[in-house]
């Protein structure tokens, strides 16, 4: 299992370089992430291994958002200067484009 | 009593172990309220860890100095998002078309309608773009706010309280909707709320947390390459 937690890492590692030399304006980690879906579908098959690696640590994926997560209290005056368009835009906005993209790929999987 | 305490920051020790109590004591108030996405374990940390940052009177970069060690970790668990993409892909392929079609509508629409609201109410124009590439997963987002004009530290916020606000209310706004199935309601929650999303989805189900890993990585990209084009629009039409 520790091989494949280092598997994770060098994918990511890959993301990384890729990013550096081409100037992609896409994160490291969604690039190792597409890396390792490519490697699975040429491989055809799932490693007992990786499948424990990865469950393993996206058990535990909400915790890994906190310490960013508290860097909002820095911000905190910028956002009461302007609370009102802020949190309109974050939480209205947000709600209504599930709701859209929810129903969209509802209707367009009845379409198909 | 605060020597020690000023003592202890000086380690990652107390960063870590103030993460992991508070996660803990989240995550059991949210197994004992039935996993209720009110009870979410991420809106209850970052509550307390603030709360406890704010009496303590300890600075946020002496936190996250041992915070970021839990912090790192995110990389390999976004690679790690391919596993239940991969055992869930029959769904995908059977469905692709539909996907990408929803991924660049929920694309244009999470921006149009969060700089529209925020317009509306009389946002700042550094609000505005700042908010413009709010539904999208943190790095991204900050490195295109970066490139629209807007302040890439007060977008890296906006984003995490987006995530947080479809991870607690999504699932009920896609039930009121009349959305039920799995994949629609895992795909919309990644679009519009990425990585926290995905969490929350990841742990009510396996195939709509697959579905909210691909929504989030697509609309990474599908927001990449249109946020600039659209900013683009807007100069010339200016």
């Amino acid at each position: 299992m520790l091989v494949y937690f280092f598997l994770l890492c060098a994918l990511q590692l890959l993301g990384e370089v890729i990013v550096y030399t081409t100037g992609l304006p896409i994160p490291g980690p969604v690039i190792g992430m597409a890396i390792l879906l490519l490697i699975l579908i040429l491989k055809n098959g799932m490693p007992e291994g990786l499948d424990q690696a990865a469950s393993g640590i996206l058990k535990y994926l909400s915790l890994l958002f906190v310490p960013a997560g508290v860097g909002v209290t820095l911000h905190f005056n910028l956002i009461a200067a302007e609370w009102l368009p802020i949190s309109a835009a974050i939480v209205v906005a947000t709600l209504l484009t599930i709701a859209f993209s929810g129903l969209v790929m509802k209707f367009l999987g009845k379409l198909s | 009593m605060s020597a020690l305490w000023n003592h202890l920051a000086q380690t990652p020790l107390l960063g870590i172990s103030l993460t992991l109590a508070c996660f803990c004591l989240g995550d059991w108030i949210y197994k004992r309220c039935n996993q209720s996405p009110l009870a979410n374990p991420v809106l209850f940390s970052l509550v307390s860890v603030s709360l406890v940052l704010w009496l303590t009177g300890t600075d946020y970069y002496v936190y996250f100095d041992g915070a970021k060690y839990i912090h790192f970790l995110l990389g390999p668990a976004t690679v790690a998002l391919a596993v239940p993409l991969y055992k869930n892909l029959h769904h995908v392929k059977a469905a692709l078309l539909p996907i990408i079609v929803t991924i660049i509508l929920g694309c244009l629409f999470a921006i149009a309608s969060g700089v529209g609201i925020a317009y509306l109410l009389g946002g700042s124009e550094e609000t505005l773009l700042s908010l413009a590439p709010k539904s999208v997963t943190a790095p991204v987002a900050m490195g295109l706010s970066e490139i629209i004009g807007g302040t890439p530290s007060l977008t890296a916020v906006l984003v995490i309280l987006c995530g947080i606000t479809g991870a607690v209310l999504g699932g009920t706004v896609l039930t009121l909707v009349g959305v039920k199935d799995k994949k629609a309601r895992g795909l919309a929650v990644g679009i519009a709320s990425h990585g926290i999303g995905t969490a929350r989805k990841l742990n009510v189900h396996e195939t709509a947390g697959a579905f909210s890993g691909l929504g989030m990585g697509l609309n990474a990209i599908a927001t990449a390459i249109l946020l600039p084009l659209l900013m683009m629009l807007y100069m010339m039409i200016q």
